[in-house]
């Protein structure tokens, strides 16, 4: 293993200095604590939908009437796979630094995040027209589009994010400070994958089942 | 012309001033004296900057700097600006109270219930938090011996958005209402139905702002002590302070989120009819107490720890000892950090679990004495055979362990789920919390002034008016909270504007007498203040060691260069610097000097700050363009400063050189005072160990230990 392989296995930088890599700990080490307490916020408001979903039904519609399990598994897959596209250009980015490659498959991860927001956008659509479930039917529709919505909201603030890395990829090339943040968007951006299993798994297939 | 396009719900009797005008009552004579504080004084900074010609050192040195030294001491005059808004209004529910028997009084019950949400909620979010995190922010990263926190820049949008979170609940003084729902908020009573109008909206996004700040500062700061100590900064080397920083960066992690949550839930109900905490539709507002005080419990924590950071830095300093039992007193904090979170449901015990749920939290609220008390004997002991001097911290320090373990056995009464029932909702409550937070974070905090004031400002606090406050304040604290316990036993409960048992009034009036002496408390600190810097000259200590202190933030000069250390310091103990003194290694020239790169300063902190607030400002007033753009202007400044290259600045070594060389010279030049002269104008911050005294004449000259090479 090379100098720097051994000194920080984990970080993707690679053909960088020590310097970098030890700077670049730290960056990385704080967007994991950031993202802990994102995933604080998450659990918080899973607690609150397993308590509404079962007691805050009213007069409203129950889980099982109104979501789609086909529609939620098509969005799992476009979700898990824009994560796989951002594998790629991560690899571009390590062992080739190659701009092109590396810009080719963010596009690829952003069409993908944006199926997934458009699709869900569509399943809120027919949830309120088809079933009038609005967020103000009651305080379990309140929770389930509490918590979808602000995943919705971090994948799509990911997608603006993405743009604004693409543009620093032309600007600034493959700069130890791109770098750095591709690499943090890609935590990011998986951290919404696990967040989007736990929903697909308690929210949609859990509450079907009941 | 539709105006609510432009003025949302604005209208013109939205200002305080038109209720005194249309319909004059005391009350409302009160209101808009508060409110005319607040524009006059906003309008006399302005005056004040202009004449003396200071916006331009405001904005270049202090707004758009991202030194922590600088953004820890805004933090602080932010954390006393408020706190002297809230103290009066403290002092105005205490007369309220006091004056109303049987319906007297001069308050309308709406404006007291104003009153006594705006009090807790500033003295929570927007003193007590500013305070301890204007503190960590100065003297953490001179402990563990680094040159700023992790990301300084972040920690200067944490400052920010606190402060516009503060000055949205000081514009609720002049613009509409603030809310009557306590600091807690709870709905039903603060949702659209109970409480139409802008004053919950105003907690909801004053308290959201503060709130996501603090996420950030403990962000930063866990960060910060985890990679950036110096060579040989082992975790069980750091000082004290530094652990309860630590504690509480961690703890403001994980319990700001709950919170967030809350109020966005709570903004979700009122803005768009969401069913969360209503009454009916399925809402559920016992999942808002869970959430507020999943997040309120271990807030007093985060408080608190960093208090007792602060006094055993104090204890052990003016004591001249080590502190006893460091590694007791490290697991003691980390048994608390985690314990807080096992706690929270004691402050509903009434709201309707089961009984052994109720016992359950009881017992773990009994537990958390344990390491408390183990705390407590270690800083008595650290005083044992100590070389102890009264100075005003010590004070403090000796009045907080005296009325702390007070006010933490009426904790254990009230953690008893049966007494609680009693006394629940009374002013015992009252007393009990006060009991811990004054004694324990606020005059934790002015002791850390009186302690670390030298150190940022280079010249010592007025030792005379020090004491005079204190000699205020501590009595002032017993007489204003302990007839609240008296009352609460009687049946007064709190947030009650009126009464109409006579047995309440001589309470009411020890109490009153007490909020009297807490003010003049308040007056003789400002005075000290402002005698102290009139004569600074004589108080001054440049030399950076004013209490012959033990950990590396004593060991550079005062004020501390923007780099903090000219060299990275290398530590091999605990108390490195006591050390480091005590064999004759400190004050030694280093081997070599190098370039250090410092932050550039940057307009984007407070822009963010400035956009936030309007953002905010438009969110409670309904005013949806300026929310549409303020909120795109956020993140165009966050997008724009991504794109920014030159964010650093290098400081040649020769500059370095030059700075550190010239403190070295002044320090082996000036002979060093002993303990019994600290007060005196013999010292200038040059300190003998304690344990050197006997040979003190030998050193006093000053002909340290220089290296030869």
């Amino acid at each position: 293993m090379s100098l720097s392989e051994r000194l920080h296995p984990g970080i993707n930088l690679a053909g960088t200095d020590p310097e970098s890599h030890e700077a670049a700990e730290e960056v990385l080490f704080g967007f994991w604590i950031f993202l802990m307490s994102d995933l604080v916020l998450f659990a918080v408001l899973f607690a609150t939908y397993a308590a509404m979903s079962v007691q805050g039904i009213a007069e409203g519609p129950r889980p099982a009437e109104v979501f789609d399990l086909t529609a939620a598994f098509l969005e799992t897959l476009l979700l898990l796979f824009s994560s796989f596209a951002f594998g790629f250009a991560m690899l571009e980015m390590k062992y080739r630094e190659n701009r092109r490659g590396v810009l080719g498959w963010l596009l690829v991860t952003g069409l993908l995040g944006a199926g997934f927001v458009g699709m869900e956008l569509h399943d809120y659509y027919v949830m309120v027209t088809a079933h009038g479930a609005t967020p103000q039917t009651s305080g379990f529709l309140s929770a389930y589009y509490l918590l979808t919505g602000t995943h919705a909201l971090h994948v799509s603030s990911g997608l603006v994010w993405m743009a604004v890395m693409a543009v620093q990829v032309v600007v600034f090339g493959l700069s130890p400070a791109v770098k750095l943040r591709l690499m943090r968007l890609a935590l990011f951006w998986h951290m919404l994958d696990v967040v989007w299993i736990g929903i697909f798994t308690f929210v949609y297939l859990y509450g079907v089942v009941s | 012309m539709n105006w609510e396009l432009i003025f949302g719900q604005i209208k013109w009797t939205s200002f305080v001033f038109a209720g005194m005008i249309e319909n004059p009552s005391l009350s409302e004579a009160i209101a808009s004296g508060a409110g005319s504080i607040a524009v006059l004084g906003a309008l006399g900074t302005v005056v004040l900057l202009t004449v003396k010609g200071w916006w331009v050192p405001l904005w270049r040195d202090w707004l758009t700097s991202v030194d922590h030294k600088k953004v820890g001491i805004m933090y602080i005059v932010l954390a006393l600006v408020m706190f002297a808004r809230a103290v009066i209004e403290a002092a105005l529910m205490r007369a309220q109270q006091l004056a109303a028997t049987d319906g007297g009084g001069f308050l309308s019950a709406d404006h007291f219930g104003q009153l006594f949400s705006t009090h807790g909620t500033i003295m929570i979010f927007f003193v007590a938090m500013p305070f301890i995190t204007g503190l960590m922010n100065y003297v953490m990263p001179l402990q563990i011996g680094a040159r700023d926190v992790s990301f300084p820049l972040l920690n200067a949008i944490s400052l920010m958005l606190t402060m516009a979170g503060a000055v949205l609940i000081m514009v609720s003084l002049v613009v509409g209402q603030f809310s009557t729902g306590g600091w807690s908020a709870y709905p039903p009573f603060t949702g659209i139905e109970f409480s139409p109008g802008e004053g919950v909206d105003y907690w909801i996004w004053a308290v959201s702002l503060g709130s996501i700040g603090s996420t950030l500062t403990g962000l930063n700061f866990a960060v910060t002590i985890y990679k950036k100590r110096c060579p040989g900064m082992s975790l069980f080397r750091m000082p004290l302070f530094t652990w309860t920083t630590l504690c509480t960066s961690i703890l403001m992690i994980f319990a700001m989120a709950p919170l967030t949550a809350a109020t966005i839930m709570l903004a979700l109900d009122r803005y768009a009819g969401f069913h969360f905490f209503t009454n009916g539709d399925g809402g559920n507002m016992m999942n808002y107490a869970n959430l507020f005080w999943l997040f309120g419990h271990p807030e007093v924590y985060i408080l608190i720890l960093p208090a007792f950071g602060v006094w055993s830095e104090v204890v052990a300093t003016y004591s001249s000892k080590r502190i006893y039992g460091y590694t007791s007193l490290v697991y003691a904090t980390m048994c608390i950090a985690v314990l807080s979170f096992a706690v929270w449901l004691h402050h509903f015990f009434t709201m309707g679990q089961s009984a052994n749920v109720n016992a359950i939290f009881g017992i773990a609220t009994m537990i958390i004495g344990v390491p408390t008390g183990v705390k407590v004997y270690d800083w008595l002991l650290t005083m044992v055979g100590g070389r102890i001097r009264l100075t005003t911290a010590m004070l403090f320090h000796i009045n907080f362990l005296l009325t702390f373990i007070l006010g933490g056995m009426t904790g254990v009464l009230l953690a008893n789920p049966g007494i609680d029932f009693q006394v629940h909702n009374t002013l015992f409550l009252v007393a009990h919390f006060h009991n811990m937070i004054i004694p324990g974070v606020l005059f934790g905090m002015f002791a850390a002034v009186q302690f670390w004031f030298p150190k940022a400002f280079g010249f010592r606090l007025h030792e005379g008016l020090g004491r005079a406050s204190f000699w205020c304040f501590a009595p002032g604290f017993l007489l204003a909270f302990f007839p609240l316990y008296w009352l609460g036993m009687m049946g007064a409960t709190r947030r009650t504007f009126t009464w109409s048992n006579p047995d309440y009034l001589p309470w009411f009036a020890l109490a009153m007498l007490g909020a009297a002496l807490i003010l003049a408390g308040f007056a003789f600190m400002v005075m000290q203040i402002v005698v102290s810097v009139r004569r600074r000259a004589e108080l001054a200590a440049p030399l950076g060691d004013p209490w012959d202190g033990r950990a590396l933030e004593w060991s550079i000069p005062s004020p501390p260069p923007a780099w903090n250390f000219a060299v990275l310091p290398q530590v091999t103990a605990r108390d490195a610097f006591y050390e480091a003194k005590k064999d004759g290694t400190a004050y030694r020239s280093p081997a070599a000097y190098e370039d250090i790169e410092v932050p550039r300063n940057t307009a984007t902190a407070p822009l963010i700050g400035l956009f936030a607030c309007a953002w905010a400002f438009g969110l409670v007033w309904h005013i949806w363009w300026l929310v549409i753009v303020s909120f795109v202007l956020i993140w165009a400044v966050v997008i724009a400063r991504s794109f920014a290259t030159h964010t650093e600045e290098i400081v040649p070594a020769a500059t370095v050189k030059a700075a550190n060389e010239a403190f070295l010279a002044a320090v082996r030049a000036t002979p060093g005072v002993t303990r019994d002269q600290e007060m005196t104008a013999a010292n200038r911050g040059r300190a003998i160990p304690e344990s050197l005294e006997a040979s003190a004449g030998a050193l006093a000259a000053g002909a340290a230990v220089e290296v030869t090479r």
